[in-house]
């Protein structure tokens, strides 16, 4: 009975986004903001403030030290400048790096006692935070078999995890799925075992920050021989206004257990630029294997290029035992500077990396994404696939490094990298890096750059869609290879935005 | 149904005039054929009415059931009745066929404010149609036209027509590329669809397909206007004699 439930929530939510895309013209869906009392700590980052966000989580002494020992570094560190973007300076020093609503002061012991203006924000965005249904009363709703489309979900809304959702239905199945924050205090051996082990405090610029001043973010654990009993999702929400948000994900997947996780973003519409500096940290032990999909959509400015995120983002996966497995999936559709590389370290024997990707860019948005395999363990595989769509006058750039190792005997590489192209001022870059270092493996690339054809548009009018619509359906069939790699939910949310991204593309 | 008067029409990029004064009037229900020799402008009045670009119209005007065709935007004049089966039907990789037909289905019904289709209708519907045209369930999953063979395109154009239910269907050259099986089936489709509500404009080279598709009224294009419209017996004569006796008539 609960799992029906559940599918009208789902049906509901689809249907929401099915009636933003028809009602918006042009427009950030997302675009609002919710009124709610923030506290901030003051503007600008120094070891204070890093000390004062450490203390407000109430994180202990080793926590705090690490921290602080990551900020001396980057104080030391310049920004980086290869990647093809052009944005103004950042003032590193003109962003709160901690707010929070000031209703989560006392952390709320179940999703009861936090402020329904938070929940009535997550509910507006489409996430079910179904564990309501739970605290509500609905009968055996605990004991649902795990089957269906059941997603637990962690909220982060600025600074800090507002609730997650089926924790004790998880903590059955001997599943860790909690804040960031959290984990630091309830399971520390395992936070200072894995935290920082793939993505080195000193790894770069926008790491290094992230590794002083993350507030929060998801933390993961599955243990051995387990299949996560459903998907786990995290939604992250930028709120307040000249707020950097920097949150830290740690995902454990031990030896032969499988999780697939979830992410989505979405943030107001302001004439600022927004600051987004995140770290992903995925573990990965012997045959255990994990999906991690994202559909970004922080707000991508106007069409004047105002405003919008600059997301700087390091996502990084460690295949560290035989046979692990690694599928990163993304939909870039927002921010209006997008730094991303979701990686691979495939150091395990027979272990396999893939990373599908959409990167859509309209207005004046730019994108610098790709990925990194780097091959180090005998017989390991990877396969790329790069879609990017470029309209307006954006800026949509392929970077990618397919590394094998010496010892990466009889390893296997294959990218496929295409670029669409709307318009006329638009551009669409691919830059491959590709070093071999054995003779016994094999890299292959392929790369194609497209517009979209006037007698595909043509066709499509003749039978009846609007421009939008045509190139909304046009550009979907272009990407599908990446859709299909999507989970279901978010493959029908994915295709959506693609439509509402291109809004204004044409004509 | 259809009425064009004294359509004149040039290359938007040269200076290049297409169609030099075309009157034509399909009334509901029945079928006209245009034949003429290649360059006259048939392909060129099948665009223009459906609005594709790169034409300019320097004089004259062409109405569907009274509303004047030339103003609207392509999908406008779709959801108003107006079908064009494409010479060379366009591949969209990745967008299977009936996604695809079902976005044109509900973008016609939601510009004229009707219901959308839900999915289960859609597909009884679709199912129904393509077993008429041999169309199997493995072609309809398959992208749009991608890998399709000469006359798996051309059904699908059909089937298409058969979906959308326009008023006015115009025919291009539907017969090219297809061997005399796949015209027979294509033409059985098209006769099905034939009634008295609905007409249609097929341009062809050859009598052959007008074996198949009877028309009621047959018109010879030459040098972008009608030269000459008769019955069905003059589809025949150009048959027999091609072009060249027609048009020595009509310059003496």
């Amino acid at each position: 009975m609960a799992g029906l439930d559940e599918l009208n929530v789902k049906e509901g939510v689809e249907e929401e986004t099915v009636e933003a895309v028809k009602s918006l013209a042009g427009t950030y869906k997302y675009g609002w903001e919710t009124e709610i009392e923030m506290e901030y700590a003051p503007k600008g980052v120094n070891p204070d403030i890093v000390r004062l966000i450490s203390e407000k989580n109430d994180e202990p002494e080793w926590m705090t030290e690490w921290r602080l020992e990551a900020f001396a570094r980057w104080e030391k560190l310049d920004e980086p400048s290869w990647a093809l973007l052009n944005y103004p300076e950042i003032d590193f020093q003109d962003q709160y790096y901690y707010a929070r609503p000031k209703s989560m002061e006392e952390k709320p012991k179940s999703l009861d006692e936090v402020d329904p203006k938070l929940l009535a924000t997550y509910e507006k965005l489409g996430i079910p935070l179904k564990e309501q249904m739970i605290l509500a009363g609905v009968e055996g709703a605990e004991d649902m078999p795990a089957e269906g489309r059941k997603v637990a979900v962690d909220a982060v809304f600025d600074s800090v995890s507002v609730g997650t959702t089926f924790q004790s239905e998880l903590k059955k199945a001997g599943v860790i799925f909690c804040s960031i924050s959290e984990a630091i205090k309830e399971h520390p051996e395992l936070v200072k075992k894995y935290l920082g082990s793939v993505v080195p405090v000193s790894d770069n610029y926008y790491a290094t920050l992230n590794s002083a001043v993350f507030s929060d973010g998801s933390f993961v654990y599955i243990p051995p021989n387990t299949r996560c009993p459903m998907e786990l999702s995290t939604y992250f929400r930028i709120n307040a206004e000249n707020t950097g948000q920097f949150e830290r994900t740690l995902i454990i997947a031990d030896k032969g257990s499988y999780v697939s996780y979830l992410e989505g973003c979405t943030a107001p519409q302001r004439d600022t630029a927004q600051l987004h500096a995140a770290v992903v940290e995925i573990i990965v032990e012997e045959d255990a294997e994990v999906k991690y999909s994202t559909v970004q959509n922080w707000f991508p400015g106007d069409e004047n290029g105002k405003g919008g995120i600059y997301n700087f983002v390091t996502k990084r996966a460690d295949c560290r035992g035989d046979r692990s497995k690694v599928m990163w999936t993304q939909v870039e559709t927002g921010s209006a500077v997008t730094w991303k590389y979701p990686s691979c370290i495939l150091r395990g024997a027979e272990s396999q990396g893939e990373f599908y990707s959409i990167a859509i860019t309209n207005n004046y948005q730019q994108a610098d994404t790709g990925t990194k395999m780097v091959h180090l363990g005998r017989d390991t595989k990877s396969r790329i696939v790069s879609k990017g769509i470029s309209a307006g006058k954006a800026q949509n750039t392929y970077r990618g490094l397919v590394s094998m190792h010496p010892k990466a005997k009889n390893s296997r590489n294959y990218t496929q990298c295409d670029s669409l192209l709307i318009g006329d001022k638009c551009g669409a870059h691919t830059v491959p890096y590709i070093e071999v270092k054995n003779n016994s493996s094999r890299v292959e690339h392929e790369a194609t750059t497209s517009k979209v054809d006037e007698e595909q548009m043509f066709y499509c009018r003749q039978r009846g869609m609007d421009e939008e619509e045509a190139v909304a359906l046009i550009v979907n069939g272009f990407a599908k290879e990446v859709l299909q790699a999507l989970p279901m939910e978010f493959a029908m949310e994915a295709q959506q935005l693609v439509a509402i991204s291109l809004e204004g593309s044409v004509g | 149904m259809l009425k064009i008067n004294n359509l004149h029409v040039k290359l938007e990029e040269e200076d290049k005039q297409i169609l030099k004064g075309v009157d034509l009037e399909v009334p509901a229900g029945k079928v006209h054929a245009i034949m003429g020799p290649n360059g006259s402008g048939k392909s060129t009045l099948s665009y223009v009415l459906s609005g594709r670009d790169g034409y300019e119209v320097t004089e004259g005007d062409a109405t569907l059931d009274g509303e004047e065709l030339l103003d609207m935007e392509p999908e406008e004049r779709a959801a108003a009745g107006l079908f064009l089966a494409f010479q060379y039907p366009v591949e969209i990789p990745g967008v299977g066929n009936m996604t695809f037909l079902r976005t044109a289905v509900n973008a016609q019904r939601k510009a004229r404010g009707e219901e959308e289709m839900s999915a289960a209708d859609f597909l009884k519907f679709i199912r129904a149609k393509a077993k008429d045209l041999k169309i199997d369930a493995d072609m309809l999953k398959r992208p749009v036209n991608v890998g399709f063979s000469g006359g798996e395109k051309k059904r699908n154009e059909i089937l298409q027509m058969a979906m959308l239910e326009p008023k006015m269907c115009i025919l291009d050259e539907t017969d090219s590329g297809l061997d005399v099986d796949a015209m027979k089936l294509v033409s059985e489709g098209v006769n099905a669809l034939r009634d008295e509500g609905r007409s249609f404009l097929v341009i062809t080279h050859y009598q052959r397909l007008l074996d198949h598709i009877k028309p009621d009224v047959v018109h010879i294009m030459a040098a972008g206007r009608i030269v000459k419209s008769g019955g069905p017996e003059l589809a025949l004569e150009v048959e027999h004699n091609g072009y060249a006796d027609i048009l020595a008539e009509i310059d003496a």
